[in-house]
């Protein structure tokens, strides 16, 4: 194991990747000679020279667009968006052309093409600038989300979505590229897309989440450890696909759930994995499913109303306690 | 043909297909192939109107020319990308018309299987990249399958078609910015009716459309789309110069539309005046342009050109017979090819129906 910044994570899975595939290459905002916004391809410029490692104009629609093309005819291209925000501009070419190609082609064209960058809050960026952005893509088939939430996760989920054969969007965070975590040094390190991972344990009570929130999730842990309540924390690692089985086993383990995640509660995530709790195993439940999500308002400004606004280990604990009906 | 070119007219047989190099088999290949569009098209009609076809559908009559000057001089090699008017545009890259018509018909041996309609033909071995539906989005697409020629080294080009109405999008100027800046390999061409859908160019636009591609360093040029000979001479020169090398073009394909924008809509009325119609139709006609030129070249005689239109009316009825024969899809194929890859763990599909 080496210790290493989620960061170094996501660069060390990019080279590996471009390495190993002449067909991958990287376009994006300041990808290249900046050596990346967040800094997450530094040096890959000098490796792998300006024919694979492309500063785009700022032109979001088009030049994911022009990755969508160049995928449909062969390659496999990795669009950076300097942070998910701005890939709102793109979500035509997301949606209607990368997602949907493979079946409108009755299954013609495979679609190999990963969409990295930030999604969610950072600090006082305000509205247009922090927002969680997954649901927006998990909402269509054809697309598959993944949001790694520690170094680890972060390095062998790219690599597995960068050689999967349909879109990913690959969201990372943008508060998370200096966390530190240990990562395994193998070449080969790969997580497969799909399966969840148990980040902490415990009998009494489920919190699952996703993305950077997994951190929230572990300070709400703790501090219900301190009061001998024992959580489950599960991380869902990648929403699509989604690993069902690993949910209805923490469900049927403590059989009270909270879910804590990033985004607006109304259709979030939270929203579809609350649904199918209650479909899938409804007996198991001792109490309803409550949520834990950004307010349901834009981002304010303001350092004191962002921390309002935001999901906290507090209100998750709250939330735990409810559900324990404590 | 070894004749030296000549810009006047003339009245001697063969100049007319001399000023554009053109033999007189391709010339007749051309005539064709026109007709054969035409004919497949007013079959596609019927069959809407009966309601066999269902959906939008937007036939390309009035507009054979400029499909078939200018795919005619491509390679297999070379790939087409279009719009939702994609019909003929698929028969001219190679799409057997049995494929394009069961396609409109929804049914299995479609081009896309049934799962795209009118609007989204594909055939992967024609390099015919479908087939898009919505307005100006295939120009990214197109400019990125460019990408991949110039990134694997290939000489091959893209032809990707848009209506008027397109160069409005955003999509637009952003593509053609990225292509002067990594020189691709791409033509972009305007099939250019003049109506967006109902709305009249000019009351969209304050600039001329060869003025659209300048502020990007991309040469423009504007050729007669009713005039298949002249379409097909330009890009003959158009697709030999991007192939070397040259960098992006775009072309102002003038052409008209006989029909509605699609076939729930009238043909003239409120947005473009019933003569005006009627007398494109009358004057640029272009399988009548290129017929009697013919004709009067002495290249076909009228018998041959009637024996050519029953074999057109043939190959198109043949599409419906072998559509209409053709089964509806399999329902238990519903889910298939939603994702290339279904993960070994994990759930992908969330309706409850499909596990």
């Amino acid at each position: 194991m080496a210790v290493m910044t989620y960061r170094d994570a996501l660069n060390e899975a990019l080279r590996e990747e471009m390495q190993r595939d002449p067909d991958v290459f990287l376009m994006g905002e300041e990808v290249a000679e900046y050596d990346g916004a967040y800094k997450v391809s530094k040096g890959l410029l000098e490796e792998f020279g300006d024919k694979r490692v492309v500063d785009s104009p700022i032109s979001e629609l088009g030049f994911t667009g022009l990755c969508v093309g160049a995928s449909m005819a062969g390659l496999r291209p990795i669009v950076e968006f300097m942070t998910f925000n701005f890939a709102f501009l793109a979500i035509d070419q997301v949606i209607n052309n990368a997602a949907k190609m493979y079946y409108m082609s009755d299954g013609q064209f495979p679609m190999p093409i990963v969409f990295r960058g930030p999604t969610g809050a950072a600090l006082q960026l305000s509205a247009q600038h922090s927002q969680a952005c997954e649901t927006y893509y998990s909402h269509a088939p054809g697309c598959k989300v993944v949001t790694p939430g520690t170094p680890a996760d972060a390095k062998g989920l790219l690599k597995a979505s960068i050689r999967d054969n349909d879109p990913v969007a690959f969201m990372e965070g943008e508060l998370l590229y200096n966390v530190k975590g240990e990562v395994p040094e193998d070449d080969d390190f790969v997580i497969p897309l799909g399966v969840a991972d148990l980040k902490s344990e415990g009998s009494d009570v489920s919190i699952i989440t996703h993305g950077k929130m997994v951190h929230v999730a572990l300070q709400a842990a703790a501090k219900l450890d301190k009061d001998n309540i024992g959580a489950d924390v599960l991380d869902l690692r990648t929403i699509r696909p989604l690993d069902m089985d690993a949910i209805l086993e923490t469900v049927k383990k403590t059989n009270r759930v909270v879910y804590l995640e990033e985004g607006w509660p109304y259709a979030g995530t939270g929203a579809q994995i609350v649904s199918m709790i209650q479909e899938e195993a409804f007996d198991h439940l001792d109490a309803p499913i409550l949520r834990v999500t950004q307010a349901d308002i834009p981002m304010p400004y303001a350092k004191s109303l962002e921390m309002l606004a935001k999901p906290s280990a507090d209100r998750v604990v709250e939330a735990c306690n409810k559900v324990l009906y404590r | 043909m070894a004749q030296t070119k000549t810009k006047k007219k003339s009245t001697k047989k063969h100049d007319v297909l001399t000023d554009y190099g053109v033999s007189p088999e391709l010339a007749v290949e051309l005539l064709r192939d026109m007709l054969l569009y035409r004919r497949f098209e007013e079959k596609a009609e019927e069959a809407y109107a009966i309601g066999r076809i269902g959906g939008f559908c937007h036939v390309h009559i009035g507009q054979e020319g400029a499909a078939a000057g200018s795919i005619k001089p491509l390679r297999d090699d070379d790939y087409v990308v279009t719009a939702y008017r994609d019909h003929t545009q698929a028969i001219a890259k190679g799409v057997h018309p049995n494929a394009v018509m069961a396609e409109l018909f929804g049914r299995a041996d479609g081009a896309s299987g049934g799962r795209g309609g009118s609007m989204h033909i594909y055939d992967e071995a024609c390099r015919f990249m479908g087939g898009h539906g919505i307005v100006g989005a295939q120009i990214p697409l197109a400019t990125g399958i460019a990408w991949k020629i110039r990134y694997r080294s290939e000489d091959s080009v893209v032809i990707v078609y848009m209506g008027d109405a397109a160069v409005n999008q955003g999509a637009f100027h952003e593509s053609l910015n990225m292509a002067a800046i990594w020189e691709l390999p791409i033509i972009y061409v305007v099939e250019n009716n003049g109506y967006g859908m109902g709305t009249a160019f000019n009351r969209v636009s304050k600039t001329d459309m060869s003025a659209k591609s300048v502020p990007h360093g991309v040469p423009a040029s504007v050729v007669d789309g009713q005039d298949v000979l002249a379409t097909y001479a330009h890009f003959r020169d158009l697709i030999t110069e991007v192939r070397s090398g040259s960098g992006p073009q775009f072309v102002d394909l003038q052409t008209y539309r006989f029909r509605g924008h699609s076939m729930s809509d009238a043909v003239s009325g409120t947005y473009r005046p019933t003569e005006e119609v009627e007398r494109r139709k009358e004057k640029d006609d272009p399988i009548v342009v290129l017929g009697d030129k013919l004709l009067a070249g002495g290249q076909i005689d009228q018998a041959s050109l009637d024996r050519m239109d029953d074999e057109a009316r043939q190959i198109a009825q043949d599409a419906v017979d072998f559509a209409e024969a053709s089964p509806v899809p399999d329902p238990s194929t519903l889910y298939n090819n939603t994702w290339a890859e279904i993960n070994e763990h994990g759930r992908l599909f969330f309706d409850g129906r499909h596990r």
